[in-house]
């Protein structure tokens, strides 16, 4: 490799030719503060905070996208160094709405973390403030232009997806970040992914908070609150609370989601064995009746609206299958109350979710009963479930480790945890239809081939009763633009089955999940860290197949028949509409 | 810019001929596909922009984000003749705000604006590169130097008649 040594602020030090000088500044241990740097997605050295001295330069240059010289003499911390950087926070701050106690990135916005650093005390450019927008109207993403200062980020997260509908407007002083015509989000063309969200280092953008409803729901005696969680959450909020990134939650999560007074808590990943079982049915009936094929996942909420604003053509490749949340809370409202005697409409059902777009998901036509009863009434982040348990004053690291109650819905598999990593759902089916197909209890049911972030497309060809399978997995929507693009131009193989995720990595980097520091996503690779959490517990559960779930299996024989039965059909399964790219009449035309 | 009306379907069929030429080209075709696109309309309206987006391969707000962002082009429909005043710093300096209003009072509508028989519109640029002959004015593609306020009239006439 091509080495290249030069100094900085005294440190000598041998890089790579190919890194910037932040890179090596890094390496020789010293941090160079950034804003608007996200690795990987956005290296535009637009904001000018991590301006360094380079010596016998004609200026201050950007360490994020300057590349290193042979004897380079940088200094970091020079008092022209600090200077500029103070006074172009001044700016940056000048125009931005400094709400800052009652903001929701209150303590977790990389703009104050600066501004604390470079002891800013008074803004001295006290200029006229640019006209922003504030659109809440969508069920999942709120953008308050008033916060946001323009460092491109999210456009640039959100054209790492291949969606695009974040793009810069106007110009000058009247530049904002927005959807074309700037139209709610609600209006355009958005998945709801929430890697806009992820991205964004102020307010800017967030989530449509809801915790006020749950809390309404769990303070209201008429109410019976059934709260569930999804397997990605554990993998993460545990960050909200000091862990280290990586760190498996379970218990905690359990212990204060009970604390906060819910009448019932469950795991999702009951609802993603259950998935399995109907869409693993549904699979097997597709390959025998002559279906259509490859049939793709649906568990992903992003994915569903991708599929259904741009590539509408596959919807008849969608497994109709709702998503795990969404069939227990059917489930809940139905079966449970039947078990337990409660009226349905007095139950309130509220998933914890690591993604955004599932809000939204929630609020969907299709998925509520005849009398328009909402399987779900309100779907919570990660995010917001560590901020409820903050509010109530829980202790989280104090907590002792608990599950979920044993009743109905309470057993999982090692099969439903892996759900949250991409190759999940593709594993844990293979693991049950393998079984089925084989007519045995495998032995041998790990499929690592399909794990990993390494590639955002994945295929393997799979051996299951004898006969080769081809399978491939998508995550990121850049990815499955990816692959649906080559299977329509008739590139690809004949796949049998398909996963596609929204986000990359998962649901463990989904939308709603806790967001990290620009600065600390510089050395780690955030999704393979919160995946392993949960291979970690797959491992460790007495099942790991999803057949083997004994409630899954009495479920069908007390209530649901069979599997992709009628009542399961009713229950369990959904359809889907295409969606149109900014209807002509969202404008005014002259 | 308009002489000669097209019919909507005309100017559909022009459109997927300039489309057809782009299919493809991504990012770096935006400004000169929409530039003819416009050459054909008068203005960029929303359905255009997503033809041209959906052919190009880019986003619908990558397109709408280029068209706010220069002056040329423009979201609203112009008149069959169009009045642009530069008021690049030479026209400026040499009295071109004073040709613009009296244009303004004259046709009746104010910059930006088009009369309501559609047959007149008034807008301003930014240096047409013809600062010699400052001020200027552009009619469609006609070019009037050293221009002074009483003139006007006479020229609108013109256009009038025409």
């Amino acid at each position: 490799m091509n080495m290249v040594n030069l100094t900085i602020d005294g440190v000598q030090v041998s890089v790579p030719a190919t890194y910037t000088v932040l890179d090596a500044a890094r390496r020789a241990g010293i941090k160079i503060p950034t804003l608007c740097f996200l690795k990987g997605i956005n290296e535009a050295g637009a904001c000018r905070v991590c301006l360094v001295e380079i010596e016998k330069a004609r200026a201050l240059a950007a360490a994020c996208v300057t590349p290193v010289g042979e004897g380079m003499i940088i200094h970091t911390n020079s008092e022209k160094v600090r200077a500029t950087r103070k006074s172009t926070l001044e700016m940056i701050l000048s125009d931005h709405n400094r709400d800052c106690l009652a903001c929701i990135r209150n303590r977790n916005c990389e703009l104050q973390t600066l501004a604390d650093e470079y002891a800013i005390r008074n803004i001295t450019y006290e200029g006229e403030k640019s006209i922003s927008k504030f659109d809440d109207k969508s069920f999942s993403i709120v953008r308050d232009g008033s916060k946001c200062i323009k460092c491109g980020r999210c456009v640039s997260a959100c054209n790492k997806q291949e969606i695009g509908v974040l793009s810069f407007l106007n110009r000058g002083f009247s530049t904002s970040v927005g959807p074309a015509y700037d139209v709610s989000m609600a209006d355009a063309p958005c998945i709801y992914c929430g890697q806009c969200i992820i991205a964004c280092p102020v307010g800017a953008l967030h989530e449509k908070e809801e915790t006020e409803k749950v809390w309404e729901a769990i303070n209201d005696p008429s109410k019976h609150v059934v709260m569930q969680v999804a397997p990605a959450v554990r993998a993460a909020i545990g960050e909200e609370f000091g862990y280290p990134i990586g760190t498996r939650s379970t218990g905690k999560m359990f212990a204060a989601m009970r604390r906060l007074g819910a009448d019932k808590i469950y795991d999702t990943n009951f609802g993603a064995d259950l998935t399995i079982i109907e869409e693993g049915t549904e699979l097997l009936g597709r390959i025998k009746n002559g279906g259509v094929l490859p049939m793709i996942t649906s568990c992903s909420p992003g994915w569903i609206r991708f599929c259904e604003f741009y590539y509408p053509d596959f919807i008849p490749n969608l497994s109709t299958c709702k998503s795990p949340h969404q069939m227990e809370g059917a489930l809940i409202k139905t079966y449970y109350a039947q078990k337990k005697g409660i009226d349905p409409s007095s139950i309130f059902t509220v998933s914890v979710m690591p993604c955004t777009s599932k809000k939204t998901e929630a609020s969907r036509e299709q998925l509520r009963d005849s009398d328009g009863m909402r399987d779900v009434d309100v779907v919570i982040t990660t995010r917001e479930l560590a901020r409820m348990i903050r509010e109530a004053g829980i202790q989280f690291s104090a907590l002792p480790d608990e599950g979920p109650d044993m009743d109905l819905f309470g057993e999982y598999t090692g099969a439903s945890v892996i759900f949250g990593a991409t190759g999940g759902v593709m594993e844990a089916a293979l693991r049950t239809v393998a079984d089925i197909l084989e007519d045995k209890d495998l032995p041998k049911f790990e499929y690592k081939i399909v794990r990993g972030v390494a590639a955002d497309v994945k295929e393997a060809e799979i051996t299951l009763g004898g006969m080769p399978v081809k399978v491939a997995i998508a995550h990121s929507t850049a990815g499955a633009r990816k692959l649906l693009d080559a299977i329509r131009a008739g590139t690809a193989p004949s796949y049998t089955f398909i996963e596609i995720m929204g986000c990359s990595g998962g649901c463990v980097c989904g939308g709603g999940q806790p967001q990290q520091p620009a600065q600390v996503l510089m050395d780690i690779d955030i999704r393979a860290e919160r995946a392993k959490a949960l291979y970690e517990e797959d491992v460790i559960m007495p099942e790991r197949k999803s057949h083997k779930n004994s409630e899954v299996m009495s479920l069908y024989k007390d209530f649901l028949g069979e599997p992709n039965g009628h009542m399961a059909h009713e229950l369990l399964h959904t359809h889907y509409c295409k969606k149109e790219i900014y209807p002509d009449s969202l404008v005014d035309q002259q | 810019m308009g002489k000669t009306k097209l019919t909507p379907e005309e100017m559909s069929e022009k459109l997927d001929v300039i489309i057809a030429s782009h299919k493809g080209e991504g990012q770096k075709a935006i400004m000169s596909t929409l530039q003819e696109a416009q050459g054909v309309y008068g203005y960029l309206p929303l359905p255009v922009q997503k033809k041209v987006a959906f052919a190009l391969g880019v986003s619908v707000a990558e397109v709408y984000g280029v068209v706010s962002f220069y002056s040329f082009f423009t979201l609203k429909p112009k008149g069959d003749t169009v009045f642009n005043v530069c008021l690049g710093t030479a026209c400026y300096v040499k009295g071109s705000q004073l040709l613009l209003e009296k244009i303004e009072e004259n046709i009746g509508v104010s910059t930006g604006e088009v009369t309501t028989d559609g047959k007149f519109s008034i807008s301003a640029c930014r240096c047409v590169g013809a600062c010699g002959l400052a001020p200027v004015i552009l009619v469609n593609d006609d070019v009037y130097g050293r221009l002074t306020p009483d003139e006007i009239p006479g020229i609108i006439a013109k256009y009038k008649e025409a």
